[in-house]
């Protein structure tokens, strides 16, 4: 898997199988144990549970009459909906189990396919102001401007002045989940091939075609742009090796969503575009530049989005649902003991027919996952691991999930690798977005 | 010639002539006798510690030999010593591989930056010195400028110079303060003549330059630079790694290990790497917008932008009122927070974009830059402090609470651990914009209870400070609201009978807090003085803020109160009962006036409560009769106390608060007197010796006497007709 994701010197990978689950025999932690106590007593998972509660089972919740008051401003209807999901209710909550291939008819299946195994770096976006679809390419060129100025530190930069680096807007149609979502978008920055820097053309920036070129962090935009006169004479070097790529290489891409983002889109006025979800993958560094081009152009706001223990076990209950014609990896769950000086991990990889057999065990309600079944699903995993190993998991840190559909690690990355199942993914991680930023 | 040869050269050269002069200057042959000695004592350390194991050598062996070469350098090159470029080696070794294990700290560097650039050594140790200025965690400004200052000496070689400048550009970040920097702007801006350190120094004049310091003929000598240089030379590869290892080091280990298992993830610090300057943007006219928006504007559009006006020339109150209609609004709205006139300007504007951006990124930056939210962020709490500071006093400024504020608090008070920030915190609290009690109740004060409960006095205190102040910004809030439009118009509660219930829930909750706290801190005469400070906003609502609303004090207050050893405390509820009482008489009278039975009159209850209270008092400090209405105590339990006297034993003389005062009136009427009977005090006397109470400062005992009890030959206490006939 991605080395990254591998922080801690000492590992234990354990692989054990699943012959027997769902079997009365199995020894169930209750409610009250360590891994409920381990979890900060924070809003957060309450949060979650009434957030999606709140339009999708109780419809009721929402006409109740004191949330028609005369005159109430979008800030106050905010103000509710913070409240509504502040406040403790204990209802459980359900979630679709994610439907085989949700996309739009009209969706690019290659754009589809740039997306998927990838690592992503996760943020939340709160609405974008006065963001237009039909200015993309005006955006690209201030961007560029913008990444040449923040790269030479300060010196003023003619707008549309070319330089070598290149970034490209492009829509990602039919990506969303309702009609009413606004449509994704996709920025990719590309570091222009040597031969058209050295002959001075200039690249016409309507190419939108996506190049999928893997490896974004060989070079970084600091070689291209901080090193400043010396770099010319190096990219000219370069581009004398007859062995050189002569392809533009893509150095960053970074892509707004909004999957079934109905929530927020009620809460505000038709000035601002909402994209809550942000998945980045390149160099922080530039995530960051053109991070701050966007927080200064459309008075935006990005956080990290961080995917907690809780949230981690909901996908993996949601991932192992869904169904698969054939499995591309193994289902995998990391923990993190946190024990001075050295934290450990421990990896407990499931053969996912087995993990899913496990599922189909606990599953009652067909096409929901509910609080519960989550919980006696990783219960179950929890009380196997105990048997064989003498280790209560439930007292650890649960830090990376990753399942044929898909992968998350705690630090808020993502990589998804099924096709079939893209939408129901992006669709959680946007409810997790929007509970950020509300 | 290489600098290095040219060093070994000049040492050689001394050494030379060293040898061959047998005569010395005093001060240099002090030097060599101290000398032997000195070495001597670095050798003997070197056998302790052979140079090959540093590695293994512990950390005080390592500081000593640390310190012992900072002295050496300090010293200056010595001259007889024979071995002096091993020695030399040596300690520059010890310098250098401290520096990048550890960093050096700041007192270090300042002595060793100033050796560097005195020009007591060679080129080549200059360099090695300079190159491991690698601080520990930051380095002080003095030692900066005392640097610079070597810089006009002219006794470094241009290389050192450059590499200065490179320096100072890669450290810039860790530097403390920068203020006495920029007041070298002049001098470094007139290094830009220098070719070779241009580029440098201009790199160095971008980190630096602030708005003050644009001039235009700055501004024209930068026009003909950049004909000639177009980039900035890298400053930061000398020390890539080290300065990582420095961010790493002051971001720090968590002071907490156990909040490792707690925190919901460690996540990334976002802010350091995108807005390095402040948490607060930057104040911006929105020209992107403008800019990129421009092809889709219409003609109407294009003429209000001809009349617009930019942010940067917004002086003044006058010209913000002036130019209201056409202000360019900012790029980021977070900015308005640093701006005084544009908080008027989001005061008054209802358009709802613009308080949807500010509110957005308030919430976004509060959770943010949340301290408690995260691990081993705690470094950051003075900066956050400062954060909540500022958003306080645009809060006071406006005299009005964010919402963003508060969907903060809803988030985080959970996690609250009651200490951190506590006061801008509280502050915060006390600025929750008005609205339904019973809605933010579960939210806020139950869990604000929780830590109300389990905190010290001290916390309560505060806790009931910011309650009142919440309380009077609810008021003032609602008075303003009443009398500036309809009633029906208010956003959350849809009549005023709505919000009065709101609030007078708030003040029977604190109630609730405040007696449970004076039985948990059992009765604290300090925290009894929070509460009735409470009550005394409670006590005047009617009156002072025109709103029906009259919440007499719970019982456990009145009564603890009364029977307090404290005659402050009984003289501020003599002041309360006082207040209660106008503003009850001004209801009945309102009522009387105006003969419409409207929703707002009071039941007979508040005013059969107010009696009773009333009653009590009067009974215990005038009448002598303290048990029988009011406070009733079975007169058979009375006798089982064994107190002979005491129906008298509360009043104004004998009560335990006000007997220290009957003693010091007698003890002035008749200084010689042994023996004090407090009892004598009645009849004439009596009435003096209030008169000497009133002189004492017991302003609110006065007022209370004055409107409650009727000065006749029998004292009886006069309570407001409770009998509603209208």
């Amino acid at each position: 898997m991605n080395p990254e994701w591998v922080t801690a010197s000492s590992r234990h990978f354990i692989e054990t199988e699943f012959h027997h689950v769902g079997q009365a025999g199995l020894k169930l932690l209750t409610a009250g144990d360590p891994l409920f106590l381990g979890l900060p007593k924070c809003w957060d998972y309450r949060q979650t549970m009434d957030s999606y509660n709140a339009p999708e089972s109780t419809p009721s919740a929402s006409s109740r009459p004191e949330d028609y008051f005369i005159g109430a401003t979008p800030l106050q209807k905010r103000l509710e909906s913070v409240r509504k999901q502040s406040s403790f209710i204990p209802t459980p909550p359900r979630r679709k189990i994610p439907q085989c291939s949700q996309l739009q008819e009209d969706v690019d299946p290659q754009k589809v396919a740039f997306l998927l195994h990838k690592q992503w770096t996760l943020y939340s976006l709160t609405p974008l102001y006065k963001f237009s679809y039909s200015n993309l390419k005006e955006y690209s060129r201030h961007l560029n401007a913008f990444i040449v100025a923040e790269k030479q530190k300060g010196l003023a930069v003619e707008v549309g002045e070319d330089f070598n680096i290149k970034v490209i807007f492009s829509t990602l149609l039919g990506m969303k989940g309702t009609q009413r979502d606004p449509e994704a978008f996709l920025v990719q920055g590309l570091i222009l091939s040597p031969r058209l820097e050295y002959s001075g053309t200039i690249l016409v920036d309507c190419n939108l075609c996506l190049l999928g070129s893997s490896d974004p962090s060989t070079l970084a935009f600091q070689v291209a742009g901080t090193t400043g006169a010396c770099h010319h004479t190096r990219i000219l070097s370069k581009s004398q090796l007859p062995s050189e790529n002569r392809e533009d290489k893509v150095l960053w891409t970074g892509w707004f969503c909004c999957i079934f983002g109905d929530s927020l889109l009620e809460t505000v006025s038709e000035d601002f575009t909402c994209l809550p979800l942000f998945l980045a993958n390149g160099a922080e560094s530039n995530t960051a530049i053109i991070g701050t081009w966007f927080q200064k152009t459309f008075d935006c706001y990005f956080s990290p989005l961080a995917i907690n223990a809780f949230n981690l076990s909901w996908m993996a209950a949601m991932w192992t649902a869904c169904k698969m014609d054939h499995y591309v990896a193994t289902t995998e769950f990391l923990w993190s003991v946190p024990c001075s000086p050295q934290s450990l991990d421990i990896s407990f990889a499931i053969h996912p027919e087995d993990a899913k057999a496990l599922w189909d065990s606990v599953h009652k309600t067909p096409g929901e996952v509910t609080q519960e079944e989550v919980d006696l699903f990783m219960d179950c995993l929890y009380s196997h691991f105990h048997r064989h190993f003498k280790i209560h998991l439930s007292a650890t840190r649960l830090v990376r999930v990753s399942t044929s559909v898909a992968s998350a690690h705690t630090d808020g990355k993502i990589k998804i690798l099924c096709h079939k199942y893209l939408i129901g993914v992006l669709a959680y991680l946007t409810e997790l977005a929007i509970f950020q930023i509300e | 010639m290489s600098p290095q040869k040219r060093v070994k050269n000049v040492q050689a050269q001394k050494r030379t002539s060293q040898g061959s002069s047998s005569f010395q200057t005093t001060l240099s042959a002090w030097k060599v006798k101290q000398d032997p000695s000195n070495s001597k004592n670095i050798s003997k350390h070197g056998q302790n510690n052979p140079v090959g194991d540093y590695e293994h050598a512990d950390d005080q062996a390592e500081e000593d030999a640390l310190q012992m070469a900072v002295g050496y350098f300090e010293k200056g090159p010595i001259k007889a010593s024979q071995n002096k470029d091993k020695t030399l080696e040596k300690h520059l070794k010890t310098v250098e591989n401290v520096a990048w294990k550890n960093g050096l700290a700041s007192e270090e560097i300042d002595v060793l930056l100033n050796i560097a650039l005195s020009g007591k050594f060679g080129n080549a140790v200059n360099t090695r010195i300079l190159k491991c200025m690698i601080p520990a965690t930051v380095i002080s400004e003095d030692s900066v400028v005392k640097a610079v200052s070597w810089l006009c000496v002219g006794k470094c070689s241009g290389s050192t110079k450059i590499l200065f400048y490179r320096w100072l550009v890669a450290m810039f970040d860790f530097i403390d303060h920068k203020e006495q920097i920029n007041l070298l702007y002049g001098f470094f801006f007139a290094s830009l003549q220098d070719d070779a350190l241009c580029p440098y120094v201009c790199h160095l004049l971008y980190l630096l330059t602030k708005k003050e310091n644009v001039k235009p003929f700055r501004v024209r000598k930068l026009l003909d630079l950049q004909a000639k240089i177009i980039y900035f030379k890298n400053s930061e590869n000398l020390w890539k790694t080290a300065l990582l290892a420095v961010k790493q080091r002051n971001r720090g280990p968590s002071p907490e290990p156990l909040k490792l298992m707690l925190g919901p993830a460690n996540v990334r610090p976002l802010k350091r790497k995108w807005n390095s300057l402040s948490v607060i943007p930057v104040l911006n006219s929105s020209s992107y917008t403008k800019e990129c928006g421009k092809k889709e504007m219409s003609l109407s559009d294009c003429l209000n932008r001809s009349g617009s006006f930019p942010l940067e020339q917004l002086q003044s109150f006058p010209q913000l009122l002036q130019n209201i209609h056409c202000l360019e609004l900012p790029s980021q709205m977070g900015s308005v927070l640093n701006n005084s006139l544009l908080l008027h300007y989001i005061n008054c504007v209802r358009d709802e974009p613009v308080l949807l951006r500010f509110y957005y990124w308030l919430s976004q930056t509060l959770q943010e830059e949340c301290i408690w939210y995260k691990v081993n962020n705690y470094e950051h709490g003075k900066e956050f402090t400062n954060f909540l500071d500022t958003i306080i006093r645009a809060e006071c400024f406006l005299q009005e609470g964010f919402y963003s504020c508060e969907a903060f608090l809803y988030k985080s008070l959970p996690l609250w651990d009651g200490l951190c920030c506590r006061s801008q915190f509280l502050q915060l609290v006390s600025w929750i914009p008005f609205s339904s009690f019973s809605e933010v109740k579960p939210l806020l004060f139950d869990r604000l209870a929780q830590l109300f409960f389990t905190s010290t006095i001290y916390f309560k205190c505060s806790v009931l400070q910011s309650l009142k102040e919440l309380l009077q910004n609810w008021l003032l809030w609602l008075s303003m609201d009443i009398h500036m439009k309809p009633v029906t118009n208010s956003p959350l509660e849809t009549t005023l009978g709505g919000s009065m219930n709101s609030v007078s829930k708030l003040i029977h909750y604190v109630g609730w807090l405040s007696t449970t706290a004076m039985r948990l801190e059992s009765n604290s005469t300090f925290l009894l003085h929070f509460i009735l400070d409470f009550y005394e906003k409670v006590c005047d609502i009617y009156i002072n803020y025109n709103l029906p609303l009259v919440v007499l004090f719970p019982p456990g207050i009145f009564y603890s109160a009364l029977l307090s050893l404290d005659a402050s405390i009984l003289n501020q509820l003599c002041f309360i009962m006082h207040r209660y009482r106008k503003n009850l008489t001004a209801a009945k009278k309102n009522e009387l006036v105006q003969k419409t039975k409207s929703e707002f009159n009071f039941s007979s209850k508040t005013y059969q409560e107010f009696n009773h209270y009333l009653t009590s008092m009067v009974g215990c400090l005038w009448t002598s009769k303290p048990f029988g209405k009011g406070i009733y105590i079975d007169p058979e339990i009375l006798e089982k106390t064994g107190v002979a006297e005491y129906k008298n034993s509360l009043n104004v003389v004998h009560h335990p608060s006000f007997l220290s005062y009957a003693v010091s009136f007698l003890l002035q009427e008749s200084p010689e007197e042994r023996t004090v009977n407090v009892s004598s005090i009645r009849g004439k006397k009596w009435s003096w010796y209030l008169d000497y109470l009133f002189s004492q400062g017991l302003q609110g005992l006065k007022l209370f006497i004055r409107s409650s009890v009727h000065h006749s030959s029998v004292p009886r206490a006069e309570g407001i007709n409770c009998n509603n006939q209208y």
